[in-house]
């Protein structure tokens, strides 16, 4: 049961070499471009590691990469071959090689694809590093002493400037934890001690942000301490306040940049898959057109082209089938040596086992 | 006594053509440059108009522009003129007009360095522009209410996070200024009726500066107000303490910005110059290839080129007396009527 039959006659068969030469050298110019495009997401999402608690995300850029590479290697074979396809001298040298060819060439192209669906289905695992790592990056924001951490500061403070956010999810994570090093706190003053005193773990904890998170477009100048206070500042609401601190949370900024980055390349990347899938559908045409031909003295006759020889199913388990032999056989040789020594070493030979 | 006479057989005239029509599309392609710069320092002056007082000269991104896209028509055209130089039938439509266009593009070529000097040069005005609109800047930066100023605070705002500058010469310039609007004091407390008789102009002045002075290095939260007193902060210490807010002028972190975009647009121009003068040279040394061959039937005889015909002193004559024997022409019509008058 042969899988999409079509009549190549010549001239259709030059038509489709020459189409196929053009596709596969912009396929190769497009991953070249899929592997930049991983590399610009691959160093997006390193910018900003030390808010992000595991890199798990990354298997998509790298996937992107490894993608990329290979389908330059892929596509300037198919160059390489349909250059030499309507010269039916230089053809069959090319024929050995096509059978594993293919099976690679299918690999990574499904590889893309899942590259693609991946990108759209880190964002879970996105937001919880996020959540893990912006909440440690509050929590070590005083700790602008402690080797390892004293960049902290710096880079949530850039972080919340650069993203218009405030905090983890919003403003009031500010309020849970002490933000102001020991060092800059008078501990013989009443007020540090009455505030160390109004909880469980001795921090000092105050209703008041980094400055950071100021928004510039406020018509006041910014109120950043005794936020919830609406006394301490004139003509002042607390609870209708809009515009005097970035009301978003930094998780849900940065998660929002991120998932646009990824839909913008997986949308670009699944473009490069469709190209990809028809430079080597086009291919196998060419091929399977140019079999026929090879041997015959009239090299201008029509020819059938297919997909595949058999059914899909067929040729599936004409693929695996190689690479279950290859572990039967393993465990057959394990199976075999303790108990019975008059087992004949020709493994091929095994009548009863499929 | 030609100016650098070299000897041309067939093969080294198209080799020379060739080669100049590469330097053609390079050169097609500084042009594009040239403009794309023009454009991009338009925008950036356009971006911060407002701290300029809206006062700032476009004369010069202007120029660059219009320098940009007469250098691609120029470029374009002398690569189609060397692409036909190859070719005998062709060239000889373009023969009697490359005089005028060699005149052109040493003209163009002029007017290119003066850009660049340009370039270099208008640093000064636009410094004293910008000290100007700085000053007026941080004035308006409490007029959040009133039309065509409500967004000046946002604007010095960003530029002080962006420059990473605080302050026209120094953060203190905020202390001579109210920048807190009259919306927000509460003026029956004793502390803004204070202040406020303190001075001449019933401003209310304090040592404070707004967040966007703010360096996020400092190893502590921002100290905004209170600055000048060590006695409201724990372990603070005004005189040393250098991370807090940020210590340079925005006059000087916005000039030095605009200054190295001139000069490297400056630099850039100049290279293009460069270029232009090595085009037209190469054009030059065409033409005058092609309308000496010894045998003018036989395109593949040899002939000579020359950048000048004669020495640049005689050249230089040359042009002088024929000036003159214009303005002459002129002066004789004048007397032949005067003579014709008088007599008649």
């Amino acid at each position: 049961m042969v899988v999409m039959k079509m009549k190549f006659p010549f001239e259709k068969r030059v038509k489709l070499a020459q189409g196929l030469w053009l596709l596969s050298w912009c396929a190769t110019v497009a991953g070249a471009f899929t592997f930049s495009l991983g590399c610009i997401l691959k160093t997006e999402l390193r910018r900003r590691a030390e808010v992000m608690d595991n890199s798990d995300v990354h298997v998509v850029p790298n996937t992107l990469m490894i993608v990329g590479l290979a389908s330059l290697g892929i596509n300037y074979f198919a160059s390489k071959v349909c250059q030499d396809a309507l010269d039916a001298g230089r053809f069959p040298r090319w024929k050995k090689m096509l059978k594993p060819y293919f099976a690679v060439s299918c690999f990574f192209t499904v590889l893309m694809l899942l590259a693609v669906i991946m990108s759209y289905a880190m964002k879970g695992s996105l937001e919880s590093s996020l959540k893990v790592g912006l909440r440690n990056g509050i929590r070590f924001y005083k700790d602008t002493d402690t080797p390892g951490r004293c960049f902290q500061k710096q880079n949530i403070d850039r972080l919340q400037m650069e993203f218009q956010c405030c905090g983890n999810t919003d403003f009031k994570d500010w309020f849970e934890f002490q933000w102001i090093s020991n060092r800059y706190l008078d501990f013989s003053s009443k007020e540090v001690k009455d505030r160390i005193k109004s909880n469980v773990d001795g921090r000092y904890l105050v209703d008041g942000v980094p400055f950071s998170c100021c928004n510039p477009s406020s018509p006041r100048p910014c109120i950043q301490s005794q936020l919830t206070n609406d006394s301490a500042h004139y003509n002042y609401e607390y609870q209708t306040e809009e515009l005097n601190i970035y009301l978003r949370g930094c998780r849900e900024a940065l998660v929002n940049y991120y998932m646009g980055l990824m839909n913008t390349i997986g949308a670009g990347v699944l473009s490069v898959f469709l190209l990809q899938a028809s430079v080597l559908v086009s291919l196998r045409f060419l091929q399977t057109a140019m079999e026929a031909v090879e041997g015959n003295e009239n090299t201008e006759i029509e020819t059938e082209g297919y997909l595949l020889e058999k059914s899909v199913k067929e040729t599936v388990m004409e693929y695996i089938n190689p690479v279950m032999k290859f572990l039967m056989l393993k465990n057959q040789v394990e199976e075999g040596t303790p108990g019975n020594p008059e087992i004949p070493t020709d493994v091929n030979v095994k009548p009863g086992l499929f | 006594m030609a100016l650098m006479l070299i000897k041309f057989d067939m093969k080294k005239r198209v080799k020379l053509a060739q080669t100049v029509w590469f330097m053609y599309w390079f050169a097609v392609m500084a042009g594009v440059l040239v403009f794309s710069m023009g454009l991009f320092f338009k925008i950036e002056l356009r971006k911060r108009s407002e701290l300029m007082d809206n006062n700032e000269s476009h004369f010069l991104p202007n120029l660059l522009i219009l320098m940009g896209l007469v250098a691609c028509g120029i470029n374009a055209f002398g690569g189609k003129v060397c692409y036909d130089s190859l070719d005998p039938s062709k060239f000889v439509k373009w023969k009697p007009m490359l005089k005028c266009f060699l005149m052109v593009c040493v003209g163009f070529n002029a007017l290119l360095l003066v850009t660049a000097l340009l370039c270099f040069l208008m640093r000064i005005p636009l410094q004293f522009t910008l000290a100007e609109g700085l000053k007026n800047g941080m004035k308006y930066y409490k007029d959040t209410d009133t039309p065509g100023r409500c967004y000046m605070k946002r604007t010095l705002d960003l530029m002080q996070i962006e420059f990473r500058c605080c302050g026209n010469d120094n953060f203190r310039d905020w202390f001579e200024i109210q920048w807190v609007s009259n919306r927000y004091l509460d003026f029956s407390a004793k502390e803004v009726k204070d202040r406020i008789g303190s001075n001449v102009d019933g401003q209310y002045l304090m040592d404070g500066v707004p967040f966007s002075c703010c360096n996020p290095s400092s190893p502590r939260p921002c100290i905004q107000l209170q600055m000048t007193n060590n006695s409201a902060y724990y372990s603070y210490d005004h005189y040393t303490e250098e991370l807090n807010v940020w210590k340079r002028g925005c006059r000087d972190s916005m000039l030095s910005y605009y200054g190295g975009l001139m000069n490297t647009i400056g630099l850039l121009v100049v290279l293009v110059t460069m270029l232009e003068v090595a085009v037209t040279i190469g054009l030059q040394y065409i033409d005058s290839s092609l309308s000496t061959l010894v045998n003018p039937e036989d395109p593949e005889s040899e002939s000579e080129g020359w950048i000048l015909e004669k020495t640049v002193k005689e050249t230089f004559t040359d042009i002088m007396d024929k000036m003159k024997s214009m303005g002459k022409g002129s002066k004789v019509d004048e007397g032949g009527e005067a003579a014709v008058a008088t007599v008649s």
